[in-house]
């Protein structure tokens, strides 16, 4: 077993239970903070490989603060958007936000 | 066998990093499951906030301390503050119970375990060398070297993305007066 690979393996249970989260959660903030964590689970394997991958450099890391860029402008607009919509329809679950299917 | 598994054991634990690995892995789990289930929702964003900050440990463990810290100040600091933020401006008072459609939910734990198992068999099957790098010595300071050289297009599309994106965020937020 090589030293990256409990990284990796800590990297896909974080990601697995984000995706859980993700798909089961029916408050949407709590959907935005599971789809964090998965995010927050990639930025482990970038960081991971860039110190023991096959190529080490200091790419990875900083290909992670962009995706960490990425994932602040993802929760600053979601948030935003979930302000607007519970403004409008005064709930926050997921399972109520079907508008474009009835 | 027992023989060697006490002493791959011992080998483990023998080296310091190995032990703080294994303590701030835990707490992200740890942190990650209970998100899963508290029940309510500002215990879920503090809880979560535990993993972040485990997960930041974790990179200077790998010799990232830029990006260690980087995750402190936006993911620990601004966007569980967002969050908070945002639970506070919705129905902060609401108990999320999802244990209402266990079918549903038991098809996405079968298939979240599915791909946890492919990942974890993908990541034994494979071989990484593991060419040992130095990247802790001036590691603050190489990346901005390779941030302003290397990637200086993507680096500025980003800020233009930035204030994109949070124009975008105060206008969609803005409460409509006329």
């Amino acid at each position: 077993m090589n030293v990256v690979s409990s990284y990796l393996i800590l990297a896909a249970i974080l990601f697995c239970l984000g995706l859980y989260g993700a798909l089961t959660k029916r408050n949407a903030i709590i959907v935005l903070l599971s789809v964090e964590l998965m995010l927050n689970a990639v930025n482990l394997n970038l960081v991971a490989f860039a110190k023991w991958g096959i190529a080490p450099s200091l790419t990875g890391q900083i290909f992670s603060l962009f995706t960490i860029t990425i994932a602040a402008a993802e929760v600053a607009v979601g948030i935003a958007i979930l302000i607007a919509y519970y403004r409008s329809k005064a709930t926050s679950d997921v399972r109520d936000m079907n508008s474009l299917k009835r | 066998m027992l023989q060697q598994m006490i002493d791959n054991l011992s080998s483990f634990f023998g080296s310091g990093s190995n032990i703080m690995f294994l303590i701030f892995a835990l707490l992200a789990i740890g942190g990650a499951v209970f998100m899963l289930n508290l029940t309510k929702v500002v215990h879920m964003v503090t809880s979560l906030a535990v993993t972040f900050i485990s997960l930041a440990a974790i990179y200077i463990l790998l010799q990232a301390e830029f990006v260690a810290v980087v995750q402190v100040l936006i993911y620990a600091g601004a966007i569980t503050i967002l969050m908070i933020f945002a639970i506070m401006m919705t129905n902060h008072r609401e108990i999320d119970q999802s244990i209402v459609r266990p079918l549903h939910q038991g098809l996405v734990l079968i298939g979240v375990i599915l791909l946890g198992g492919l990942i974890f068999y993908a990541v034994q099957r494979a071989a990484f060398p593991a060419p040992d790098v130095d990247l802790a010595t001036n590691n603050t300071e190489n990346i901005g070297l390779k941030l302003f050289h290397e990637h200086v297009i993507p680096f500025e599309l980003m800020s233009v993305l930035l204030t994109v994106a949070f124009i975008g965020a105060i206008i969609i937020a803005k409460r409509e007066e006329d």
